[in-house]
């Protein structure tokens, strides 16, 4: 450490404390006195001597933590990316202790509640993958399409009285055509441009349902939506006239743990279909049109690809997914409100699809159980929360700028097997 | 009758604001033909280019590709992704645009869109994983391939597009623009940034195309081995107008051609003397 105050470090922080002292001597050192004989100046020397000392010491610091981070970062080779095979195996690993994550013997309620959410959001960020990391166009007005999914959901279901899973696929449609509204006015429009036109889109979305008081109930939100059935079975402890509850069924002792299971269980299937969609459709000519476009437009269109139809449907395909998880998410509270519906979620969701490099499937459940798990476990220390975030982005560009996972690997390979 | 010409461009004119990049310029260009566009820097030649493949859309003039089956389009009225689907026209860029992040493979099988896309009937029956989209990937493959051999690249197919040497990315967005399929294809400045030897050979990928696939090939081009020694026809701009057209031998010798490219003779008083 002695051989790193060198004198190049020590003149620059001099330098620094000299330019402090000249800027704090007519802001800080000296004070209007109120005298007998009217107003004197007085001087302050000592402020002036604590600002200068203050930045000769921070500057130093400042230098020594740079030297410190390059050091590191030169101690820190970036390893190889993985073998295809470990990703498969990790894939098929995580999908496996998902499965059977209910009934280890320390998954009780509260642990299952929380993989539920996380759930939510690793199947939002799969949604929003097709849109950010497939196509290319930042969308930072996700949430919009979540909170269409979930009024859809609640509405049909309050004043048609269908059934969770009628409602599902409408959910799905109604938030694929939204998109489809959000993707024609912005065809035209990339990057920064694009990002602020979707944020206003996600507010619009939001204030139209805060205002709209005789539909959405405006503020108070829409309360009593209906639980999902499994086939019919309620989950309810008193079932409804003419239902069955689950635990009759099953000749099991009613409990409350069944609905939380099932509900589990719901948001892991559906979010693993919405992974395999995405899997199976980056193979297809739609996907490689999407990753193509997001690569360069104009070739695009000199190889006879219409953007406008490529953009709408990684558009609508995504908001579809973000509309089944809005109706999950309705369904699972029994209670949807504005509230749930704010740009932070909509920055979570972006957060976990960059995070976990864009266009990876794996890296998103990583950067998910992150931002989303984490925090949950550790509600303790809630008050640290955008501090850890804080640090972890500032990490993640120093280390990682594309992302936990970001190696692509490609969707096709001239020995024909993918 | 003779069949008519692959390209007619008749009376094109592009103007910017005030300037007017291409002003009433004809001329056609013919299948199994390499018709080169020369000209000094800022001739027009890529406004010329960006009109016929409907990046730009000229305020007067005629844009028409007869088909071999006797259909005619009316390039100008066309946008271009449309031209490059329906009139079969493809182009390569001045600054190569691959898709960098995806692999060579990838590359020319997205060139293949509208028939995979076809196939698999807007990607259901691919979802659903049946034969007939299968199929057509294959034979995406396999025209893939086809164009990897001829243009040397099959050792790099799963290399990421991006990470290729310079030469190679030229080639490759040459085979990228052959799996079109296309009628007439258009090079802007194919050799440019090329050394003696990848120029030599890019000659002879150029031929090859021209005698094989008896399409019509348009390239701009500075470098002049390039022009002379493999183009059928050349056709001259300068600001914006025709000034000569026909074989390298006869545009060489032209004096219109040696003025624009080398300017005035150092006699201007002896043309002005003339004149009054």
């Amino acid at each position: 450490m002695a051989a790193a105050l060198s004198p190049p470090l020590i003149r620059s922080a001099a330098l620094a404390a000299v330019v402090a002292a000249l800027l704090a001597l007519p802001l800080m050192g000296v004070r209007l006195v109120d005298s007998s004989s009217g107003l004197s100046l007085a001087g302050r020397p000592d402020l002036v001597a604590w600002a200068a000392g203050g930045v000769f010491c921070g500057r130093l610091l400042i230098d020594l933590f740079r030297r410190w981070i390059a050091d590191f970062s030169i101690r820190l080779p970036l390893p190889p990316p993985p073998p295809d095979w470990t990703r498969f195996a990790v894939g098929w690993g995580l999908a496996l202790f998902a499965l059977v994550l209910p009934f280890l013997p320390f998954a009780d309620r509260n642990l299952v509640d929380k993989a539920t959410m996380v759930l939510i959001y690793i199947m939002l960020g799969w949604g929003l993958n097709i849109v950010v990391g497939l196509a290319g166009l930042l969308d930072l007005g996700f949430v919009a399409f979540y909170a269409v999914g979930a009024y859809s959901y609640a509405l049909l279901s309050l004043t048609f009285g269908l059934s969770f899973w009628v409602c599902l696929p409408l959910a799905g449609l109604f938030a694929a055509v939204f998109g489809i509204a959000l993707g024609f006015p912005v065809l035209r429009l990339r990057g920064d441009y694009l990002a602020i036109v979707t944020l206003g889109f996600g507010e619009i979305i939001r204030i139209v349902l805060q205002n709209w008081q005789d539909l959405t109930g405006g503020p108070i939100g829409i309360s009593g939506i209906e639980r999902p059935s499994l086939f019919g079975l309620s989950f309810k402890a008193v079932p409804p006239e003419g239902q069955t509850s689950f635990a009759e069924f099953f000749g099991l002792d009613y409990s409350a743990d069944h609905r939380v299971i099932f509900l589990y269980f719901l948001i892991l299937i559906l979010a693993l279909a919405t992974n395999l969609f995405t899997l199976r459709i980056r193979r297809l000519p739609v996907g490689r049109a999407w990753e193509a476009l997001r690569e360069d437009e104009i070739a695009c269109r000199s190889l006879g690809i219409n953007p406008t139809t490529i953009k709408l449907s990684a558009f609508a395909l995504g908001a579809m997914f973000a509309g089944f998880a809005g109706s999950f998410f309705a369904t699972r509270q029994g209670f949807i409100s504005p509230e749930s519906f704010t740009f932070i979620e909509s920055a979570m969701i972006l957060a976990i699809v960059v995070l976990g490099g864009m266009g990876s499937q794996i890296g998103i459940v990583l950067a998910a159980l992150l931002l989303v798990g984490l925090p949950e476990w550790f509600r303790d220390l809630q008050m640290y929360r955008m501090l850890a975030f804080g640090a972890a982005m500032v990490l993640i560009m120093l280390w990682k700028p594309s992302g936990l996972l970001s190696s692509r690997a490609p969707t096709i390979r001239l020995g024909g097997r993918a | 009758m003779r069949p008519p010409p692959l390209l007619e461009v008749d009376g094109l004119t592009m103007r910017f604001g005030g300037l007017s990049a291409v002003s009433d310029l004809s001329f056609s260009a013919g299948q199994g033909e390499i018709t080169a566009v020369i000209g000094p820097n800022g001739a027009g030649k890529t406004t010329l280019f960006n009109c016929i493949t409907g990046f730009y859309r000229p305020q007067v003039g005629r844009l028409s590709l007869h088909h071999p089956d006797g259909a005619a389009l009316r390039l100008e009225r066309m946008a271009d992704h449309v031209i490059a689907r329906k009139a079969r026209v493809a182009r390569t860029f001045q600054n190569i645009r691959l898709f960098p992040k995806m692999s060579v493979l990838e590359n020319l099988i997205v060139a293949q869109h509208r028939v995979l896309m076809a196939a698999s009937v807007f990607s259901l029956a691919g979802l659903l994983g049946l034969g007939r989209y299968r199929r057509a990937e294959r034979a995406a493959i396999d025209l893939a391939r086809h164009w990897l051999d001829r243009t040397g690249l099959t050792a790099f197919a799963d290399v990421e597009a991006g990470s290729l040497p310079y030469g190679h990315q030229r080639r490759l967005e040459i085979a990228r623009a052959m799996c079109t399929r296309p009628l007439l294809l258009c090079l802007d400045e194919p050799a440019a940034g090329l050394n003696p030897r990848e120029s030599g050979d890019l000659n002879h990928l150029l031929q090859g195309i021209r005698d094989e696939e008896k399409i019509g090939l348009l390239l701009i081009e500075h470098d002049m081995s390039v022009v002379m020694g493999i183009s059928d026809r050349v056709v001259v701009l300068d600001h914006g107008s025709l000034i000569a057209e026909g074989s390298p031998a006869e545009v060489r010798g032209n004096p219109a051609v040696i003025r624009a490219y080398l300017g005035e003779p150092d006699e201007p008083a002896a043309v002005l003397g003339g004149e009054g």
